[in-house]
C-alpha cells in the first residue's frame, strides 16, 4: 500500500474540490470539514453512497447538489450494502468489458447512528463478504439529524436529548462502543482512526483505505457545534484536543496488526504530553452538568475509562 | 404455433426461475435464503460455481441487504435479479418504496408465503399483497412455465424506458415452487435476443446536457437526495405515470414473447376463462386459477355458464379489462389468499368491487376469503362457490358478501 501522494498544501490547492460550495451545513460542521478531506484524497474515478443522516440532508435537496461526483443515498442502515451494490456492479460490468473506466473506487459515508447502531448489520456482513470499498464513518457521537439524540458512540455522561442531564441519571449511562476495534476483528485489510485537526493523516489514511484491496474502514471523530454546544469557531481545536487527551487516539491496523499514528505516538512517548479529560470536557456543553459537586466524580470516572482504554491500545501497539 | 424448438425440462417453480435468470445475461444476483425460495437460490449458486453463468452473485446477510444492494447495483447500470417472500419481504418493506422511487428496474421474485404470526412456511398472498401500494409492477404466475416466461418478461418490463419500475413475480408456496411440471424453455439465444442488453435512457443531467440515468464519473449525477414538498410530489405523480405507460408495456412484452414462444396469458394483464357467455364468474390470482379452470370445464359439461377471471398483473390494475370482462356475469365470487384485517374483506375483493362501480349493470359481487397458511382449496370446495352464485344469480339476493371457506368457525 504505497501511497505516493503526499497530501501537501500545494498538491490539495491544484486538486478539485468535490464536495462544493453551496451546501448547507452549519458553520463549524466537524462532518463537512471531514468530508473535503476525505474527498481531497481520492485517486480516481469514485462513486460516493451515503447514509441518511445530517450529511445526507445538507449536501442535496433536490434539484440542487453539492456532489460532483455520482453519488446516491437510499436509506438510514443499508449504506455498506449500498456500496456493495455499487462495487459488484462495477466488477460485474468490467468483467463483461461494459466498464468505460479502468478502476472505479467506492466510498460509503455515515454517522455514528448509521454505523454503531442500525447499519451494523450490513456493514458487518459487507465487511465479510470482502467488498472492496471505503467505508468513513463520520463520528459526531449522536443522531445530530434528528435532534441529538444518544448512539451507541455517544461517550459516558454526554448529555442528550434522550439522555438530558437529569437530576438523577446525569447524561448517558453507557460507554462508547469500540466500533473500530470491532472492525479489526473482521480481519478486513485495513482500518484506521482520524481526526480533521491532523489533515494530512486523514488524507493519506483515506487513500490507504481506497487503495487497500478489501473493505476499508475509517473512523473520523467529527465534532459538531451544535450537539455538544460548543463555539463554532473551537471545532478543530476540540478535534485535536480529543487526540491529545487520549479520548480518541490515532492509529491503523493494516491486516489487524495495529500501530499508532505520529500524533498519538508522541503521547504514548512522552506521557507528560498527555491532557487531562477534564479539559476536553470543559470545551463542551454537553459534559457541563459534570462539573456540579454532585456529579464531578463521574469526570474521574470517565478518565478512568480513557487511561484503560489507552493503556489497551499501547499493548495492542507494543508499546 | 410456436416457431422455435424449444426443449422440455423437468422444473419446479423456483428452478423454472432460475433458469430463466441464468439465460436473461443477468450481472448481479443479490439474494438471501428463505423458505420456500431456497431453491432459487440454491440452484442460482450452482451455475456460478459451475461456471454456467458469469453473474455476479452475493448471498448477502439479510433481505434488506439483498434489496440494498440490489438497488444500487441497478443504479449503477447493472442487470439485477434478487428473490424473496414473506418475512423476507416483509424485512424488506422499507427499500421497496426507495428502489420504485429509484427508478432502479430491480426484477424479484417471490414465493408467495404466510406471514407470521403464527409462523408458518405455506402460500397464502399476504406477504405481497401488503405490498402492492410499493410502485412495483406485480405479476401473479399460475404454473412454472409461467414463472419461467414472466421472469424473462419481467426483465424487458421492468427495463423499457417508458416504464422503469422494478417488477415481482409471484409463484404460490410449495404448490408451484417445489412442484416439478414440465417446462418448455427456450434455447439460449433467443432468450438473449429477446431480453437484450439493458438500455439505459437518457435522463437531463446536472448541466442540463443529456446524460445516462446511472452512477457514471463520466457523467455525475446525484441520485436520492433530500427532495421535499416543494418536488416530492411530482416525482411520485411521474411514477404514476409511469404505471399508466405499463399496460401497454406488459402487453407488447407479452405480444412479442407470445409470437416467440407460442404461449400467452390473456393479454399480459388478465386472462378471462370461458367468461364471454358466462353467468357466473370466480376471480383469482396464482396456482388456484389452474384447479378452478378444471372445475369451470366440469361445470361446463353440466350446463352451468360458469368461467374465471385470473389477474395477471395486479399491479398496474387493470381497471377497464376487469370491467369488460366481468360487467356481463349476474354474480361474480372473489377469492382472496389473504386478508385486511377489519376491512370487511381481502384486497381484491375491495378492487373488484371498484372496478365495477362504474359498470352500467353491476353484478353481485362475494368475497371468500381462502387458503390462509396453505389450507388446501380442493375442487369440492370451489365448486361450492359457484354453487353459491348460482343461488345469487337465482335469488338475486346476497346473504354474506364476506365469507372465510375451507376455515372451522
Ligand atoms: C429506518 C430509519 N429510522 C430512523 C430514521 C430517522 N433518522 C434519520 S437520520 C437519523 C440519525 C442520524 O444519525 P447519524 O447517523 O449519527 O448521523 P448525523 O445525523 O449525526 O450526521 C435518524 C434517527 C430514518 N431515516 N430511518
Ligand atoms: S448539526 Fe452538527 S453535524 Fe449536523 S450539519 Fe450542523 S454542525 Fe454539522
Ligand atoms: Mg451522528
Amino acid at each position: 500500500m504505497a501511497s505516493q501522494w503526499k497530501f501537501t498544501t500545494k498538491d490539495l490547492a491544484e486538486k478539485p474540490e468535490i464536495l462544493i460550495s453551496g451546501h448547507r451545513a452549519c458553520a463549524g460542521c466537524g462532518p463537512a470539514t471531514v468530508y473535503r478531506q476525505v474527498l481531497k484524497a481520492v485517486r480516481g474515478p469514485t462513486i460516493a453512497t451515503n447514509a441518511t443522516g445530517c450529511m445526507e440532508v445538507v449536501s442535496t435537496i433536490y434539484p440542487y447538489t453539492a456532489w460532483s461526483i455520482p453519488w446516491i443515498h437510499t436509506a438510514f442502515e443499508n449504506v455498506a450494502a449500498n456500496a456493495a451494490g455499487i462495487e459488484t456492479a462495477l466488477k460485474a460490468l468490467k468483467k463483461k468489458g461494459r466498464l468505460k473506466q479502468e478502476n472505479v473506487d467506492v466510498i460509503a459515508f455515515a454517522g455514528d447512528g448509521g454505523t454503531y447502531d442500525i447499519g451494523i448489520q450490513a456493514l458487518s456482513g459487507a465487511a465479510e463478504r470482502g467488498h472492496n470499498f471505503l467505508y468513513v464513518l463520520y463520528d459526531n457521537e449522536a443522531y445530530m439529524n434528528t435532534g441529538i439524540q444518544r448512539s451507541g458512540s455517544t461517550p459516558h455522561g454526554a448529555w442528550t436529548t434522550t439522555s438530558p442531564a437529569g437530576r438523577v441519571i446525569p447524561g448517558k449511562p453507557e460507554y462508547k462502543k469500540p466500533i473500530a476495534d470491532i472492525m479489526v476483528a473482521h480481519a478486513i485489510p485495513y482500518v484506521a482512526t482520524a481526526s480533521p485537526a491532523h489533515w494530512r493523516d486523514l488524507m493519506i489514511k483515506a487513500r490507504k483505505g481506497i487503495e487497500a484491496n478489501g473493505p476499508a474502514f475509517l473512523q473520523v471523530i467529527a465534532p459538531c457545534p451544535r450537539g455538544w454546544r460548543y463555539d463554532i469557531s473551537r471545532t478543530i481545536e476540540i478535534a485535536r484536543l480529543a487526540v491529545n487527551t487520549c479520548v480518541f487516539p490515532l492509529w491503523e491496523a493494516v491486516d489487524g496488526e495495529y500501530v499508532l499514528s505520529a500524533a498519538s505516538k508522541v503521547i504514548a512517548l512522552k506521557p507528560d504530553r498527555k491532557i487531562p479529560v477534564r479539559d476536553y470536557l470543559k470545551a463542551q456543553g454537553r459534559f457541563r452538568h459534570l462539573f456540579t459537586p454532585e456529579f464531578e466524580h463521574i469526570i474521574d470516572e470517565i478518565q478512568q475509562i480513557i487511561d484503560r482504554r489507552w493503556k489497551r491500545l499501547l499493548k495492542r501497539c507494543n508499546m | 404455433m410456436a416457431k422455435i424448438k424449444q426443449e422440455i425440462r423437468a422444473l419446479s417453480g423456483d428452478e423454472a426461475v432460475a433458469y430463466a435468470v441464468k439465460q436473461a445475461d443477468v450481472d448481479v444476483v443479490a439474494a438471501y435464503p428463505i423458505t420456500p425460495q431456497t431453491i432459487i437460490v440454491e440452484r442460482f449458486s450452482e451455475y456460478v460455481h459451475n461456471g454456467e453463468v458469469d453473474t455476479e452473485f452475493v448471498c448477502v446477510e439479510s433481505e434488506h441487504s439483498a434489496l440494498s444492494m440490489s438497488l444500487t447495483a441497478s443504479a449503477t447500470g447493472a442487470r439485477v435479479f434478487t428473490a424473496s417472500g414473506s418475512a423476507g419481504l416483509a424485512l424488506m418493506h422499507e427499500i421497496l418504496y426507495v428502489t420504485s422511487g429509484c427508478r432502479a428496474p430491480v426484477v424479484m421474485a417471490i414465493t408467495n408465503r404466510a406471514l407470521s404470526a403464527p409462523i408458518n412456511i405455506h402460500c397464502d398472498h399476504s406477504d405481497s399483497m401488503v405490498e402492492r401500494d410499493a410502485g412495483w409492477i406485480q405479476i401473479y404466475v399460475e404454473n412454472s412455465q409461467e414463472a419461467y416466461d414472466s421472469i424473462l418478461q419481467a426483465f424487458r418490463i421492468a427495463e423499457h424506458q417508458d416504464t422503469l419500475l422494478p417488477v415481482m413475480v409471484m409463484l404460490d408456496a410449495f404448490v408451484l415452487s417445489h412442484t416439478l411440471e414440465s417446462v418448455n424453455v427456450l434455447p439460449d439465444n433467443a432468450v438473449q435476443r429477446f431480453v437484450g442488453m439493458r438500455n439505459i435512457p437518457l435522463i437531463q443531467g446536472h448541466q442540463g446536457k443529456p446524460v445516462p440515468f446511472k452512477l457514471d464519473p463520466d457523467n455525475p449525477i446525484t441520485m436520492g437526495p433530500l427532495d421535499l414538498y416543494d418536488y416530492y410530489f411530482e416525482h411520485k405523480r411521474q411514477q404514476e405515470e409511469a404505471m399508466e405507460m405499463a399496460p401497454r408495456v406488459i402487453s407488447e412484452v407479452h405480444d412479442e414473447y407470445a409470437r416467440l414462444s407460442g404461449r400467452n396469458y390473456g393479454d399480459g394483464l388478465i386472462e378471462p376463462y370461458r367468461l364471454d357467455d358466462a353467468d357466473l364468474a370466480a376471480v383469482c390470482l396464482g396456482s388456484t386459477a389452474g384447479t378452478t379452470k378444471t372445475v369451470v370445464d366440469h361445470l361446463r359439461k353440466r350446463g352451468v355458464k360458469a368461467g374465471l377471471l385470473r389477474l395477471r398483473t395486479y399491479r398496474p390494475y387493470p381497471t377497464q379489462e376487469i370491467r369488460a370482462a366481468l360487467q356481463n356475469v349476474k354474480a361474480v365470487a372473489v377469492m382472496d389468499r389473504s386478508h385486511s384485517f377489519g376491512a370487511h374483506g381481502g384486497p381484491v375483493f375491495h378492487e373488484i368491487r371498484h372496478a365495477l362501480y362504474d359498470a352500467t349493470i353491476q353484478p353481485h359481487i362475494v368475497n371468500y376469503i381462502y387458503g390462509l397458511g396453505g389450507r388446501d382449496m380442493p375442487p369440492t370446495l370451489i365448486q361450492e362457490i359457484y354453487t353459491s352464485l348460482q343461488r345469487i344469480a337465482k335469488t338475486d339476493q346476497v346473504e354474506k358478501p364476506v365469507q372465510f371457506i375451507g376455515v372451522r368457525e
